[in-house]
């Protein structure tokens, strides 16, 4: 039991949030463990961000509980918030800022050594293909530079869980392949999370898919399961999802 | 971490032109008055003499720059507190900051000493303003330092007022529009409230407060009250940041 709970590093149990009477998110239990990359899908509004926002301390759970490599990020935010990295589906980029600059900044509130500063941003520089770009101004960077940037903030102190929210939206199709090379690279070391709406994205990088709607996990297994059904990914996604609303609306 | 949170805010602060015409033009404007007074001063100085007792330097000349000053920088306020919260909000840079291991408080705090950093810069400026007198006689450093005692703590609680704006809303220019009314009802208080010393509404005042210092007087009374409004709107921001997180 001890063994099994060293292993996970997030630990996620009966999540809701209520925006008033809607709840945007019902009941999600989620588990990752160290080294596995965990793909979340689904429609928009299924809830995917309001959750990535409540595992990383932005939005306070209506109820359930998150535990962060065993700390509970409600009881000690600080501690838990110290071992996750987020890049949220904007990226928070400080335009009038450089590079280095402002990766300097992320790895000071992340508590990063000041001896180690410079190892440190140099190494997230290097991983995100950020190196000749030090010196410039995060808002004179291209589209694609500037999630580099993001990602490299969300690396940058080294966390035990990265969480990403669409990391690839928004991209041309090299930059998305350079992107998923990184995070495939991320997830033998750290958990990671991220949300997408490409299912082949999930089937080439992900161990795990978990796909929500309303609020609501309806699917969760390993990639190769749907396979051994002889099943694709899409028609697991269409068969949970629009089946779902089409009930519903009837 | 309050420290790097100040060192990013007067970092982004001074990567604009903002500071540095706001810095410019304040300095223009005081500088403008100080000669103005100095004028004045040089005219009937014969006349002084002929009183007993008669105000010196300090009184005549650096007293009025320091009430004029906390005007000035009431009128700065707004378009720098604005950006505080509203801008980050605007940009999407407040979940960074939020996902951050830091506290409420600690963003809050360094946000403000960021801010009362660059205000301590325009102080020192008019300060040197007033030392330059130096060259042609003494000054009463008594008063030169209450002056500066009272314009560090009424920008302080310009600031935290601002600051507390700025966490309302989501666009800048509200924040401003938003500050500048509130800074300057309080402004309209202080004429409101009159030479009337039972009055109540000229305890609520922040320019009344800050007068006392202007004539050299450090009350209990002004610290308090002083510290209490920086502490009361600085707690308000905390609280209200602490909210979002909890309704959404």
């Amino acid at each position: 039991m001890t063994e099994q709970s060293a292993s996970l590093t997030l630990s996620a149990c009966g999540l809701c949030r209520n925006f008033g009477t809607r709840a945007a998110v019902h009941e999600i239990n989620l588990e990752l463990k160290r080294g596995e990359v965990l793909g979340l899908l689904g429609p928009n509004g299924a809830g995917k961000t309001t959750l990535m926002r409540m595992l990383t301390g932005n939005l306070a759970p209506s109820a359930g509980s998150i535990e962060i490599c065993g700390i509970d990020l409600l009881d000690k935010p600080r501690e838990a918030k110290a071992r996750i990295g987020y890049l949220p589906e904007i990226p928070p980029l400080y335009r009038e800022l450089t590079v280095d600059e402002y990766l300097q900044f992320a790895a000071k509130l992340h508590r990063v050594n000041n001896e180690k500063i410079h190892f440190t941003v140099n190494k997230a520089v290097q991983r995100c293909g950020l190196n000749d770009t030090g010196k410039r101004l995060i808002g004179s960077l291209s589209k694609g530079y500037q999630q580099r940037a993001g990602i490299a903030q969300a690396i940058i102190h080294d966390p035990d869980i990265i969480i990403l929210d669409e990391p690839t939206a928004g991209l041309d199709p090299n930059q998305m392949r350079e992107i998923r090379t990184l995070i495939r690279e991320l997830g033998t070391e750290h958990s990671v999370i991220f949300s997408t709406h490409i299912l082949a994205e999930v089937e080439s990088m992900c161990d795990r898919v978990q796909i929500l709607c309303e609020g609501r996990t309806v699917f969760s297994d390993s990639v190769g399961g749907p396979k051994q059904n002889d099943l694709s990914l899409e028609e697991v996604f269409v068969r949970f999802t629009v089946d779902r609303e089409d009930s519903e609306s009837f | 971490m309050i420290f790097i949170i100040a060192q990013k805010e007067l970092r982004v602060l001074f990567s604009s032109p903002l500071a540095w015409i706001l810095l410019a033009l304040v300095q223009l404007v005081l500088t403008w008055i100080f000669v103005a007074h100095l004028d004045t001063f040089l005219q009937i100085q014969p006349q002084l003499v002929k009183i007993v007792n008669p105000p010196g330097v300090t009184e005549a000349i650096i007293a009025p720059l320091f009430a004029m000053a906390a005007i000035v920088l009431l009128m700065a306020t707004p378009l720098l507190t604005a950006r505080l919260v509203a801008e980050e909000r605007r940009n999407h840079t407040m979940t960074f900051l939020i996902s951050a291991p830091i506290s409420m408080t600690d963003i809050v705090l360094g946000k403000f000493l960021g801010l009362m950093i660059f205000f301590s810069a325009v102080i020192a400026l008019v300060v040197a303003l007033s030392i330059s007198l130096l060259v042609g006689g003494t000054l009463d450093f008594g008063l030169l330092l209450s002056n500066v005692a009272g314009l560090f703590l009424i920008s302080a609680c310009f600031a935290s007022l601002g600051l507390y704006i700025s966490c309302l809303s989501a666009h800048p220019a509200t924040a401003a529009a938003g500050t500048l009314g509130a800074l300057l009802v309080f402004w309209v208080i202080d004429i409101a409230a009159g030479d009337d010393k039972g009055s109540i509404t000229r305890n609520f005042s922040l320019f009344k407060h800050y007068e006392n210092f202007n004539l050299g007087v450090i009350d209990t009374f002004d610290l308090t009250y002083f510290s209490l409004f920086v502490l009361v709107f600085l707690v308000l921001s905390v609280r209200r940041l602490d909210g979002e997180r909890l309704r959404g």
